[in-house]
């Protein structure tokens, strides 16, 4: 059996990561891989489709229950769910108080040193929308995740985002050997998607490994809890999945070290492509009924 | 010992400027060029002692500053007896700063008063993780319960509270709801904010400033029927008693002392003093901005002074006294002459020890140049002076009313700098802290604590004056310093003969 491969699926919130993740990893699971999922976003919904429960028992929770994360056994954390799919989830506060940053390093700690990553083939994190502070570049650091997959779309906002975490994986791309596996992009069916993943992909430096089709059988699934393959497994969605999971395989743990643009780029190019319109200087700044008036 | 005491004021200006230059050729090209601005030689006549402060001290030196929860917790709300201060954060900050100030004060500690005992939220990975609002109100419920004859509570923020966000004003304003509108202080402390200790004084002032004197209704009744002679001391925190022998001389020369800051200090003097007549303020650093604020908002005079040793002793009393009528003047010079045989008594007696001795600071607050009178006192000199986290109105002082021409003046100090300016300058005495202490005795220089007074004091006032001079002569002339040379390297040995 090959080591250990440790991946991340990073993007935008709300992109789909998690649906996107569930799903593929519910592929790797198919072909017979070993999967540990690290849930590490304190909504806790990385491994419902998985474990088709609402929201597993968080590390923290426990922990705080306990008294300490040291009072934890990892029986209790882990979950086993599709596909022998082990499962855990970080946790972390309520929005509004404490810090959820030192809670994903307090948890990943957890696992590591509980041997959670033992007789494993894979293990996944799957992190919260943007890496807003230390805390959740954590699984990006040395000894973590060695691939990253950014999931994105059409959107500016999406583009946006992936540009942002390629600049976080630029900056621990020297000292951790952190690399861009590539981006997935979830169809939004936005105006020209394709070619717009494709051209951030290029400027990046990067590939587009799989362009993911928006299909309503998703969402069906999702509504019970489960992934697309155990749902409708004969479905093209599926298909899709598995697609994508044989790609993320044939990676073999390569990737590239990106090469993050400016907004400016960024902006030029959705020109480029006819999505943004150039926008005369002089009308910076002004309401419409100024702009009026001038005309 | 002095390495050459007849060295003209023109010979030691030359030789300190050489020092300073040596020693910031050990330092890399930047680093030198920054610590360049903070070492200086005075030069009389100038408005301050040229030299930066205040400023960042450099990665990688050993700085003997503190942080700003030292300038809060430790030196202005720490002393406030009847209060009790939580360190909110990890354990490590309140254990490590547990009563380390001897900050004395008269009460029941454990029942009515608490200076000395230690009080922790002891952050835990949960707390930091999940916030730990919900830890600090039930500490409060815990110390009511506990401490059912506390007077008030503050928060004393360590750094992570700043990190992680904690809503410590909600939940002080919150349990002062629920306990009759019980004084409960949070103070946004966090070490890591400003340069030194100092900006931590500030934030502790402000705090009081919104946190009890905005509280109070602006047209209560005082609750104690006020005199024409009513002041407050100001930035005393009583180390080693130092206040109480402050305090007596006040009130021997007719004043009424209604609120001692911080020192040996209540809620409810804190809350009298914007009723006093007069602010006197001794440690202008750490206390000046309420100073100010109550001068702006209440119309209440402060006036700086010293009293350490009896030259500045009694020019401050009489300072104080032109803000008073005549019978105040009047019973400043009695309080004048009554100590003067006493005095004349402990000069007497140490002068001829210590006369013409050399001593070196580096202090914090007001001492760097507050004690070189004292010393001037018993005919000792000062030749080097630095502030630990002084601003440059500090300097000002400094250079106005205290040191000499051709004293060597060191801003945040180094390790280094400070252990080379010693081995060169030699003086008779350093005094400075706990930390250097050991490695100025072992260089065989006599040695003071003086934040903590070597465990000894008060040095304030009269009474303390006598007491400084004698450890000072304890520490110059205590015969160990004669037995620091090992016997083998001076003794000659004897010239062996030839077996015949």
């Amino acid at each position: 059996m090959s080591s250990l491969r440790q991946i991340a699926f990073y993007g935008k919130g709300g992109i789909g990561k998690s649906t996107t993740s569930q799903n593929t990893l519910a592929a790797l699971a198919e072909m017979g891989h070993r999967i540990l999922i690290v849930g590490c976003d304190p909504k806790a919904d990385s491994t419902r489709l998985i474990l088709h429960a609402k929201a597993q028992d968080t590390i923290l929770s426990l922990a705080a229950n306990a008294g300490s994360v040291e009072d934890l056994e990892i029986e209790e954390v882990m979950k086993v769910g599709y596909r022998d799919i082990r499962c855990v989830e970080s946790g972390g506060p309520e929005p509004g108080v404490g810090c959820a940053g030192r809670g994903v390093i307090t948890s990943i700690n957890f696992l590591e040193e509980n041997g959670a990553y033992e007789d494993i083939d894979y293990v996944s994190y799957d992190v919260l929308g943007d890496v807003v502070c230390g805390g959740f570049a954590m699984p990006i650091r040395e000894n973590k995740a060695q691939e990253i997959y950014i999931v994105m779309s059409g959107e500016m906002m999406a583009m946006y985002a992936a540009n942002n975490i390629s600049k976080g994986i630029l900056k621990y791309a020297n000292s951790g050997g952190v690399r861009l596996g590539g981006l997935v992009c979830n169809e939004r069916q936005t105006d020209k998607e394709l070619e717009l993943a494709e051209a951030l992909a290029k400027k990046l430096g990067t590939t587009l490994i799989y362009f993911v089709p928006r299909d309503n059988i998703v969402q069906h699934a999702e509504l019970r809890r489960m992934t697309v393959l155990e749902y409708a497994p004969e479905s093209q969605q599926a298909t899709h999945y598995r697609n994508l999971a044989v790609k993320i395989h044939a990676n073999q743990g390569n990737g590239i070290i990106p090469t993050p643009i400016t907004m400016d780029e960024l902006e030029d190019m959705l020109m480029e492509h006819g999505i943004m319109k150039a926008v005369d200087e002089s009308q910076i700044g002004k309401t419409a009924a100024e702009l009026q008036a001038i005309a | 010992m002095s390495v050459s005491p007849t060295l003209s004021v023109a010979e030691i200006k030359d030789r300190n400027k050489a020092l300073i230059e040596e020693v910031l050729k050990v330092y890399p090209e930047k680093t030198a060029k920054r610590r360049a601005k903070h070492l200086n030689v005075h030069q009389e006549g100038k408005p301050d002692c040229g030299v930066k402060s205040n400023i960042k001290s450099i990665p990688g030196v050993m700085t003997i500053r503190g942080c700003a929860y030292a300038g809060s917790k430790g030196v202005v709300w720490g002393p406030i007896k009847d209060m009790i201060h939580i360190s909110h954060g990890p354990v490590g900050c309140g254990q490590y700063s547990w009563a380390a100030r001897r900050n004395y004060y008269i009460g029941t500690t454990g029942i009515d008063t608490f200076v000395t005992m230690q009080f922790t939220s002891d952050f835990q990975e949960k707390d930091i993780v999940f916030g730990g609002d919900k830890k600090l109100a039930k500490i409060m419920d815990e110390i009511q319960e506990l401490f059912p004859l506390n007077n008030g509570i503050t928060v004393q923020s360590e750094c992570p509270i700043g990190l992680i966000g904690d809503d410590i004003e909600a939940v002080s304003k919150a349990k002062s709801k629920e306990y009759d509108g019980k004084t409960i202080v949070p103070v946004r402390c966090e070490g890591f904010r400003g340069v030194s200790q100092s900006l931590g004084h500030h934030i502790a002032n402000d705090a009081i400033r919104d946190w009890v004197f905005d509280k109070i209704a602006p047209d209560a009744a005082p609750r104690f029927e006020p005199t024409p002679y009513d002041v407050a001391i100001i930035g005393d925190y009583n180390i080693g008693g130092d206040a109480w022998s402050s305090r007596i001389l006040l009130e021997e020369m007719g004043l009424r002392v209604i609120a001692q800051w911080s020192g040996d200090g209540s809620l409810a003097e804190l809350e009298a003093t914007p009723k006093a007549k007069l602010n006197v303020l001794h440690c202008y650093r750490s206390m000046n901005y309420i100073s100010r604020h109550m001068e702006e908002k209440y119309g209440i005079p402060w006036c700086e002074y010293n009293f350490f040793g009896p030259s500045k002793i009694a020019e401050s009393l009489r300072k104080i006294a032109s803000y008073f009528d005549d019978k105040i003047k009047e019973g400043a010079e009695q309080v004048i002459a009554k100590y003067q045989p006493l005095m004349d008594a402990v000069i007497a007696k140490y002068r001829p020890r210590l006369e013409g001795k050399t001593v070196m600071l580096f202090v914090g607050g007001l001492r760097p140049r507050h004690v070189i009178g004292a010393y001037e006192d018993l005919g000792m000199e000062v030749v080097g002076t630095g502030y630990e986290f002084g601003h440059n109105d500090d300097y000002q002082r400094t250079a106005q009313h205290y040191v000499k021409d051709g004293t060597l003046i060191y801003d945040d100090v180094t390790g280094y700098e400070f252990e080379k300016f010693v081995e060169k300058i030699q003086p008779d005495l350093v005094g400075s802290g706990i930390k250097e202490k050991y490695v100025f005795q072992k260089m065989g220089v006599p040695f003071r604590q003086m934040h903590s007074w070597d465990y000894s004091g008060p040095y304030h006032g009269y009474d303390g004056f006598a007491i400084f001079a004698r450890d000072m002569d304890m520490a110059i002339n205590s015969p160990v310093w004669k037995m620091t040379k090992a016997p083998w390297k001076t003794e000659e040995l004897p010239l062996l003969q030839a077996a015949e």
